[in-house]
């Protein structure tokens, strides 16, 4: 069948929401032509992941609208931006590329999006609820509102997303359809101990190794032990979306499409069985570290995806009790509405002089916080030791939110019991 | 030797292949300044995509590939056309825009690309949902 507008869908496109809403949906019928899909479908709401500079056309397309006039028709949160709004001081660019990108978070604020900054919208008050249609950039907030929540959104790369943010639609194609949910390659735990924790690592190596062997298929975990908290799945889809280009995982008894195997993987047969064993996740974390144990360190960075309120409660005692006086600083990157809520609990109070550092709006990956990248820098995440070293040229040391802690109170890279 | 595709961008172009045996993430793959991989984990790191047709498997990795591949094409250090064996929506939404802001037409074709070396000079046409491509004598 041919790709169909609806009356509607041709008077937007006629122009008569404005020039920028007609170049938005010329753009986004053209997209959806293109893919095959046969109509367009109402979401509720997008998250834009075009904050973040990457040249000149960046501002163009952005301006473009807002000289259209163009609104965004449903709620649209942002994606981190290349500057730290809320601690300008944190970012050290020069003023030639810092205003390029100050007006292009501004742009996006213009056409009505509203200023929330963070890779984790899912943890704020604007997250989905299950089976919501939404048009969502950023990929590992994709993941989780697939995965975790069970809204319903493709990989919608920068420019598209703001395109059906504006007109409030997007392509009935991919992952926005029931048949295209279904698991279909098998990962499957074996050879661990039935008492086996839950650690982060765990998690994060599952992560990698379904990123790196599922190509576009979608993945169905069994065997998951049952996470400590959502943040453990976060990080899982944030690692699986850096090692490749997962949407949407299924992991048996725990995410909300797949109570069972069958239902996972909709009645079919998987398409493969791929086994993941004890030494499989310990080769995955190890490929994550490029130093040895004892390393010096420059500095430790927290919160790729952006910490959630549960993930500073985890890290506020340790700082208290492991690293009173940290020889090098910890820098935690979160969303300004989660650093809002923490400063009015007081929860904050003293944590600056022990060396921890607050990054909102962006990320210490994308963009120049680091005062000292010319040594080591210990992570927790999978998806920050993924990119850092490509990014800003840092090598990179990974390990537990405890070891991390422990390592910047040293000064170098701590393994095992703190 | 001429290849039935299908059109995901329409334009038409020539040009010498650049054939890349591995799929590329323009974000963190591609500098957009000249247009050179920069992926050290990429086989073909180092080469230029500008004023090629190039020539891979598919794309892969971050959203914010379409940003990369949208400001090569207007700098001019982008492809002059691309030819994929697996389509790519995310380096579509870079054709489609590149062509809405600056009237710059990148075909994208999604077709057959065994048998293809660099240095072979192509043909792209890409219209309407269809298209071909076509290997050209050698000079």
């Amino acid at each position: 069948m041919a790709f169909r507008l609806t009356p509607q869908d041709q008077a937007l496109l006629n122009g008569e929401a404005g020039a920028a809403v007609a170049s938005a949906m010329s753009v986004l019928s053209a997209f959806s032509e293109a893919l095959g899909a046969e109509e367009l479908l109402d979401i509720s709401r997008a998250h834009i992941d075009g904050c973040l500079f990457h040249g000149q056309v960046s501002l163009d397309f952005v301006e473009r609208l807002v000289a259209g006039d163009g609104r965004v028709r449903v709620p649209t949160t942002l994606n981190v931006g290349s500057l730290d709004l809320i601690h300008p001081e944190r970012v050290h660019l020069v003023p030639a590329a810092e205003a390029p990108a100050r007006r292009l978070m501004e742009a996006h604020v213009a056409l009505g999006c509203i200023p929330s900054f963070t890779c984790a919208p899912y943890q704020t008050r604007f997250r989905p609820k299950f089976g919501e249609q939404i048009a969502w950039g950023e990929s590992n907030a994709i993941v989780f509102a697939n995965s975790v929540i069970g809204a319903r959104t493709n990989r919608y790369g920068d420019f598209i997303d703001l395109c059906c943010a504006l007109t409030g639609r997007a392509p009935a194609w991919g992952l926005h359809l029931d048949e295209n949910r279904r698991g279909q390659i098998l990962f499957r735990l074996t050879g661990f101990p039935a008492s086996q924790e839950a650690t982060d690592g765990l998690f994060i190596a599952v992560g990698l190794l379904i990123g790196s062997q599922s190509v576009e298929k979608v993945p169905v975990i069994e065997g998951l032990p049952v996470p400590r908290d959502e943040d453990q799945l976060k990080a899982l889809g944030a690692a699986a979306a850096s090692a490749g280009a997962v949407g949407l995982f299924h992991a048996v008894g725990i995410t909300p499409e797949a109570p069972t195997l069958a239902d996972a993987l909709g009645g079919q047969a998987p398409l493969a069985v791929i086994t993941i064993t004890p030494a499989d996740v310990e080769a995955a974390l190890a490929r994550l570290s490029s130093v040895p144990d004892g390393a010096p360190l420059g500095a430790v960075c927290l919160g790729t995806p952006h910490f959630s309120l549960t993930e500073w409660k985890r890290l506020i005692p340790l700082v208290r009790e492991i690293a009173p006086r940290c020889a090098v600083p910890i820098y935690v990157n979160t969303g300004r509405a989660t650093l809002m809520a923490l400063e009015e609990t007081g929860a904050l109070t003293g944590l600056t002089d022990f060396g921890v550092i607050p990054v909102a709006d962006t990320c210490t990956y994308i963009t120049a916080v680091l005062e000292q990248i010319d040594g080591v820098v210990m992570t927790n995440s999978g998806k920050w030791a993924h990119y850092a070293p490509g990014n800003i040229g840092v090598q990179v040391a990974f390990g537990s939110l405890e070891e991390c802690v422990a390592s910047a109170a040293a000064g170098r890279v701590v393994r095992g019991a703190a | 030797m001429i290849r039935p595709g299908r059109a995901y961008a329409d334009g038409q172009a020539e040009g010498a292949a650049l054939v890349l045996t591995e799929a590329l993430s323009f974000w963190g793959g591609i500098d957009s300044a000249t247009g050179t991989i920069i992926d050290r984990s990429h086989p073909q790191v180092g080469e230029s995509v500008a004023g090629k047709i190039l020539v891979m498997p598919g794309a892969r990795g971050s959203s914010s590939s379409s940003s990369v591949l949208a400001e090569c094409l207007r700098l001019g250090t982008g492809p002059l056309g691309i030819l994929l064996a697996r389509p790519d929506p995310i380096l579509t939404v870079a054709a489609l825009v590149a062509r809405s802001l600056y009237g710059i037409a990148c075909p994208i074709l999604v077709a057959e690309i065994a048998g293809i070396a660099t240095g072979d000079r192509l043909r792209l046409q890409a219209n309407q949902g269809g298209g071909h491509a076509e290997i050209l004598p050698a000079h």
